[in-house]
């Protein structure tokens, strides 16, 4: 009887935590909180009607899938396809600041997979290959 | 035994069928070069043998612009220690004790039918894609320099350092084998590899690139007509890569 009003209580403060933290999500970012990511703008939708190059909610669960799938069969079978290729994700959701800088992926929070893995604390190492900038980028440096 | 009879006689259906199409459509565009290039969501086949030829006749010895043209390509920069470069390109000079005579001639992976490579690998990150060139999945691979040592023609480096601004067509890093790949992003599109192309705007002609499986592809009508060597044919490793005039 006592372990579960125990637990009970706990799952409710665990309830409260939560809800707190919700309630911090609406309020503006400051170096107080976690910072809620903020990924920047892409440079185009997909098509008219679909602003990626997948529904949205199935992109952001499924990305790593996609681009797992299209690595294989891109090494493997030489298939070239760009709708879940890494590079065109790069050519379109890393983009140069005013003074035509890009975001690094080492630091801050400005490049577009950082936005969001920094802040879910996933470690992902594509970049320790792959450019995480387009071709320009890369080029001019 | 049945495809080796059959694969011939409908490339040349193909082929007639291309050539009627390009005297009807345009007499001026020269389908043979685009057909080569196959259609991004299709996967490459058995049907082509990826290999290339080089004419050590026609390399000179101070010539390194296949090299520099591979560097610039890949994006391979110096490394801290020279022991530690990566090399998927090298020119080397060969001189027959004998005679005195010297050669100049470039080495790189040989893309072999058979490679050694890819049998010691224990991961399978090492491979021959169907169309027979030999890569290295780097997703897969560990690190553990077998194929280096199983490799005859030292085609293979290990990547010691860091490294930063890789190429989005050849991602690099840390921690993995890598070799010539035969540029195998410019052939999916049906384009020549960065060290032949180079080589040709130098003027000198001394590689070409094509299909040994095509009968009628210039590389194939070449090695039909003239007499060229494997490196280390005792091996039978049977090579992608060949030598004229070695
Ligand atoms: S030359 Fe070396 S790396 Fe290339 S396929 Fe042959 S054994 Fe493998
Ligand atoms: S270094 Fe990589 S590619 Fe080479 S044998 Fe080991 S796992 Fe395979």
């Amino acid at each position: 009887m006592k372990i579960r009003y125990l637990l009970n209580t706990l799952g409710q403060l665990g309830i409260g935590i939560l809800f707190s933290l919700v309630v911090q999500a609406d309020e503006p970012v400051t170096s107080q909180h976690v910072p809620i990511p903020d990924p920047p703008e892409a440079k185009q939708h997909f098509s008219a009607e679909q602003a990626c190059v997948e529904p949205v909610d199935i992109i952001r669960r499924n990305h790593g899938q996609f681009l797992k799938h299209q690595r294989d069969q891109t090494m493997h079978n030489g298939v070239r396809t760009q709708q879940h290729s890494l590079v065109e994700c790069i050519n379109c959701h890393v983009t140069p600041d005013d003074k035509g800088n890009y975001p690094s992926i080492h630091e801050g929070t400005q490049h577009f997979c950082r936005s969001c893995h920094a802040y879910a604390a996933v470690t992902i190492d594509c970049f320790q290959c792959h450019a995480s900038k387009p071709e320009q980028a890369t080029a001019s440096q | 035994m049945n495809e080796e009879t059959t694969t011939p006689n409908r490339r040349d259906f193909l082929k007639s069928a291309a050539a009627l199409a390009g005297i009807t459509v345009a007499p001026g565009i020269l389908l043979y070069s685009v057909s080569q290039a196959k259609p991004a969501d299709q996967a490459v086949t058995s049907e082509q043998r990826w290999g290339m030829l080089i004419d050590v006749t026609q390399c000179t010895s101070g010539c390194d612009e296949c090299v520099k043209a591979c560097a610039v390509e890949h994006g391979i920069t110096e490394a801290t220690r020279p022991e530690i470069a990566a090399h998927w390109i090298r020119k080397v000079g060969l001189r027959d004790k004998q005679t005195g005579q010297e050669y100049s001639l470039p080495v790189l992976c040989q893309h072999c039918e058979y490679p050694p490579c890819a049998d010691v690998c224990p991961t399978g990150a090492s491979f021959k894609r169907t169309d027979g060139i030999v890569l290295v999945d780097k997703h897969i691979c560990i690190g553990c320099r077998y194929c280096m040592m199983a490799c005859p023609y030292k085609a293979r480096s290990f990547i010691h350092e860091t490294l930063e601004n890789q190429k989005p067509h050849s991602p690099r890093g840390k921690g993995t084998v890598e070799s010539c790949n035969f540029c195998v992003h410019r052939v999916d599109n049906g384009e020549n590899p960065a060290c032949v192309a180079a080589c040709q705007q130098a003027g000198h002609e001394a590689m070409i690139f094509g299909d040994l499986n095509d009968p009628y592809s210039q590389i194939a009508e070449k090695l039909k007509t003239i007499k060229s060597t494997a490196l280390r044919a005792d091996m039978r490793l049977n090579p992608g890569v060949r030598y004229q005039g070695l």
